[in-house]
């Protein structure tokens, strides 16, 4: 038997929090909901079974509390990702943690992160054609094979989850954690994939201006990968919070804009003129090549309402609201999704590939990124701990993690 | 007779004072010893304004009479004062229309037909036709609009003519069909000292590119005042520049002047002196004072907008510019003028409803600072009625408001530049070009009713000599956070406000309060 986190399938729960967390005062209270109307419990549980071969236990070091893991126990995620999990689960997909059985190439005792995707060689299937192709995120067998449905560990019922004081991992969604980058660098590893993965996803030509909409970890993080793979010109980052502000600018930031003067501040730094509806947010003609939004919220309404004609808006953030997508029809935009982390697609002109995991380890190490996960709850105290993550921008916080090390 | 200006010592016997703060005042209690200028009294209009008009334009000075300068095949622009001034505005009839119809009668005379009206002004937002039309007046609007009066469009690639450069080198570039007019008539009102002169026509129909070269931080903290031009870097630039538009263009200029009389019969009381208030005086005060505290501001705004006011003009002057400013100047003097001797620790100022740049508008925070820090601490000549790093107090509620159409650059002014600095060379080096080349700002000055996108990085430098001057600032009754973004502190009393200058100047400063409205030019002796 081991302690975890137990999410349950309960209508009533995912209803009366969507239903509080969908209105404008009740948003404020996101993190009250949070706590006390998540259908999540502590409980002991069995450990998980290993599915197969290939398949070895864990035990979770730190597992890190995702922006789409508060949308789930808020009632903001969509119905739509109901067939690809499987209730009860232990959530939790960014894990850095020690195996606790010998692979072929990996002995026990090993630390890795786990690139939680679920796609078709964890399941023990003929390749899809997207996972053939290098392009794991994009698998159709998510509901298939030997495991129960669920898009990525953290979702599905049978392999346990970061959440958990155990969990099982297929070998080929492990990565080894290079010596001397730190747990809780580490556990960044695969927000940090997320982000080079959406940088990836369109082409970003030099002097590019770019918007990034929203500055929690996603934000940052594809603030930080920009940089790192891109010459792009301008970053403009809009960010809320005083100590995000700060954060951008140290990663790279051009500009720092505050949302409420958004669409000024971006039309002064990429012209354009702005035009005031009657009803709704003032909009661009003009504004930046690319936007990224990373709020999982509203901020897909601002990206669109920023972005100049024919440029493009990628979709970082998981989508939690709808949106009035005039903007995508009349200004022809571009909008894209960027959905997980894969291994590279097509191999390069030298059979290698470099995928976004591996990518986002060779960074993480070297990255500024001290103290971005700066608040550690043990399980005992998942209350506070979901709490603190939804409130996370007001409360000085970018990363709030789970220490399974902790009782 | 006219009581000329005074100086009061408030003692135990000096009532509580008028003190204006933005759309209402106060009834301040100054301590003990506290100078008080007062301008003098209301000059008297001239009664018979046609017949003073007539004689001006008959009996111009440095040049022939108008109807001589007038032939039928001639080019003719007739260019007045825009929106800015006077203010309030005027009660009509303005007395620029009156002016521009006795011109129009002496060109139509003389059978001259190519006649155009051009309002000046500048970077300024456009007038709207019913500005235009209070300006110029009925008849005149409706001969004329919207083909043959129109703004000043200082952003029109083919509707600005280069003159050339002073010998300092600063371009000279004026509106096209003013330049290439056989004769240029120019109607001005003179409200200040700063103000027509050489400044008529080479600002009002001027371009950035032209205005860039007084309009900075540098010649604005050499400009010492710029009510006093002979001590005003700026005017000197102005003289340079109407010295190239004088070598191209034929100027008839034609400026006024007028009276103090700022205030209605209803509220006349606000330009009395206080212990001459009467029993009735002082009742309609706190009625007045009450009912404008419980109405909701934006009406508020609406009913102090709509105060015209009821000025008598004390004079006309027409002919060669050089000629007649001097003789304008002695007219702003003769209204205004207040001698005082010394300098003060403290400089206590109470900023009205109104600037040139919120006429049926929105006093916003930056124009609350050009109004105190440029334009009311700059009514002096000889020094600053504030010594050397001394502290300025003025009142307003310096709401965060701001006017959408009139003043968007202002507002990314605000919201973009004055976040990360306030510093005036700073702002000027790498922000200016940004804001004056923004196409956006340009499109809404040119289209909408915008001010120029550089004007609030201009009225940011025209504190510049008074924030080198100064050791604080300090606004009575401002929104806190709106003073603060822009560097001043804030305080809800002058108690207050003189408990936090103590840090500057001590515990028992000298105080000088400019009393004002109306305009008082302190001479500091």
């Amino acid at each position: 038997m081991m302690l975890a986190l137990q999410y349950k399938n309960s209508p009533v729960k995912y209803l009366t929090a969507r239903g509080v967390t969908s209105t404008r005062i009740g948003s404020r209270f996101t993190s009250a909901v949070a706590g006390n109307l998540a259908p999540l419990q502590l409980t002991q549980l069995p450990v998980p079974d290993l599915p197969g071969r290939g398949w070895v236990r864990l035990r979770p070091l730190l597992s890190g509390i995702c922006g789409s893991d508060l949308a789930m126990l808020t009632g903001r995620s969509s119905p739509y990702l109901t067939p690809l999990v499987s209730t009860p689960f232990v959530p939790g997909h960014e894990v850095v943690a020690v195996t606790l059985d010998d692979a072929p190439d990996l002995p026990k005792g090993s630390r890795v992160v786990v690139d939680p995707v679920l796609s078709c060689a964890a399941r023990g299937l003929r390749l899809c054609p997207a996972c053939a192709e290098g392009r794991q995120s994009r698998c159709i067998a998510v509901t298939s094979g030997g495991l129960a449905p669920g898009l990525q560990t953290g979702y599905c019922g049978d392999t346990g989850g970061g959440w958990g004081k155990q969990m099982v991992a297929h070998r080929s969604q492990l990565h080894v954690v290079p010596e001397g980058v730190r747990d809780e660098l580490a556990v960044l590893a695969e927000p940090l994939a997320c982000a080079i993965h959406a940088v990836r996803r369109v082409a970003l030509p030099a002097g590019a201006t770019v918007v990034v909409i929203g500055a929690g970890t996603v934000g940052l993080l594809t603030i930080l990968a920009l940089r790192e793979y891109t010459e792009v010109g301008g970053i403009h980052v809009v960010a809320k919070h005083r100590h995000q502000q700060v954060r951008a600018r140290q990663l790279g930031a051009t500009e720092v804009i505050e949302p409420a003067r958004a669409a000024r501040a971006v039309r002064r730094l990429t012209g354009g003129s702005l035009e005031s509806p009657v009803m709704g947010a003032e909009y661009l003609l003009g504004g930046a090549d690319v936007t990224f939004e990373c709020t999982g919220g509203g901020g897909l309404d601002t990206a669109l309402r920023l972005t100049r004609a024919g440029g493009t808006v990628v979709l970082s953030g998981m989508p939690s609201t709808g949106v009035d997508l005039t903007p995508l029809w009349f200004r022809e935009l571009h909008l894209v999704g960027a959905y997980a982390t894969d291994s590279g697609g097509v191999p390069e002109a030298d059979g290698g590939r470099q995928g976004d995991f591996d990518r986002a380890l060779d960074l993480v190490g070297r990255a500024p990124l001290d103290g971005f996960v700066d608040a550690r709850y043990p399980l005992t105290r998942w209350r506070e701990a979901v709490g603190h993550a939804a409130d996370a921008g007001r409360l000085g916080t970018v990363k709030v993690a789970f220490d399974l090390a902790e009782i | 007779m006219s009581r000329p200006g005074f100086v009061l010592e408030v003692d135990e016997r000096t009532p509580s004072l008028l003190v204006h703060q933005g759309e209402g005042f106060r009834l301040e209690k100054f301590p003990l010893g506290t100078r008080v200028i007062y301008p003098p009294d209301s000059l008297p209009g001239i009664r018979d304004l046609d017949a003073a008009i007539r004689h001006a334009l008959l009996n111009p000075h440095g040049t022939p009479p108008l109807p001589e300068l007038l032939r039928p095949d001639m080019r003719l622009t007739i260019v007045f004062d825009d929106i800015s001034l006077p203010l309030p505005q005027m009660r009509p009839p303005d007395i620029r229309g009156r002016i521009i119809e006795h011109v129009l009668e002496l060109a139509a005379a003389a059978g001259v037909d190519d006649v155009e009206l051009l309002a000046a002004n500048a970077l300024h937002r456009r007038m709207t036709p019913a500005e235009l039309k209070r300006a110029v007046g009925d008849r005149v609007f409706r001969a004329f609009f919207p083909k043959h009066l129109r703004n000043h469009d200082a952003e029109d690639p083919d509707g600005m003519t280069h003159l050339g450069l002073t010998r300092h080198g600063e371009d000279v570039e004026i509106n096209k069909r003013a330049a290439e007019s056989d004769l240029l008539v120019y109607v001005n009102i003179t409200l200040t000292a700063m103000s027509g002169g050489p400044k008529s026509v080479a600002v009002g129909l001027g371009s950035y590119k032209s205005l860039k070269h007084h309009h900075n931080v540098h010649t604005l903290r050499h400009s010492t005042s710029f009510n006093d031009p002979p001590n005003s870097a700026m005017h000197h630039s102005y003289h340079r520049m109407a010295k190239v538009v004088e070598d191209h263009v034929k100027v008839f200029t034609i400026e006024t002047t007028l009276n103090g009389d700022n205030f209605p019969e209803a509220t006349k009381f606000l330009q009395k002196r206080e212990w001459e208030w009467n029993l009735r005086d002082q009742a309609s005060l706190l009625a007045f004072k009450k009912a404008n505290e419980m109405t909701p501001l934006k009406l508020r705004r609406e009913i102090w907008q709509r105060n015209d006011a009821p000025f008598g003009v004390t004079g006309i002057h027409a002919g060669d510019p050089k000629e007649v400013h001097p003789l304008t100047l002695a007219n702003v003097h003769r209204q205004q003028l207040t001698e005082i001797d010394g300098q003060a620790d403290i400089g206590v100022w109470g900023l009205p409803f109104l600037c040139p740049y919120n006429v049926n508008s929105i006093m916003n925070p930056i124009l609350v600072m050009s109004l105190g820090l440029g334009y009311f601490f700059n009514l002096y000549r000889n020094k600053p009625i504030v010594r050397q790093g001394g502290v300025a107090i003025f009142y307003h509620p310096m709401q965060n408001d701001f006017h959408q159409i009139h003043h968007p650059s202002y507002i990314d002014f605000f919201e973009e530049v004055l976040t990360q600095t306030t510093d005036q060379q700073a702002i000027e080096s790498k922000f200016e070009k940004q804001f004056a080349e923004d196409p956006w700002y340009t499109h809404l000055y040119r289209n909408s009713y915008a001010y120029h996108g550089v004007h609030p990085l201009y009225m940011w430098y025209w504190g510049a000599h008074a924030m080198e001057h100064l050791g604080d600032v300090i606004f009575v009754g401002a929104d806190r956070k709106a003073a603060a973004r822009m560097g001043f502190r804030s305080a809800s009393t002058l108690a207050d406000a003189l408990e936090m200058a103590k840090d500057t100047v001590g515990g028992s400063p000298s105080i000088t309060y400019q009393h004002t409205p109306p305009a008082t030019l302190a001479d500091v002796r």
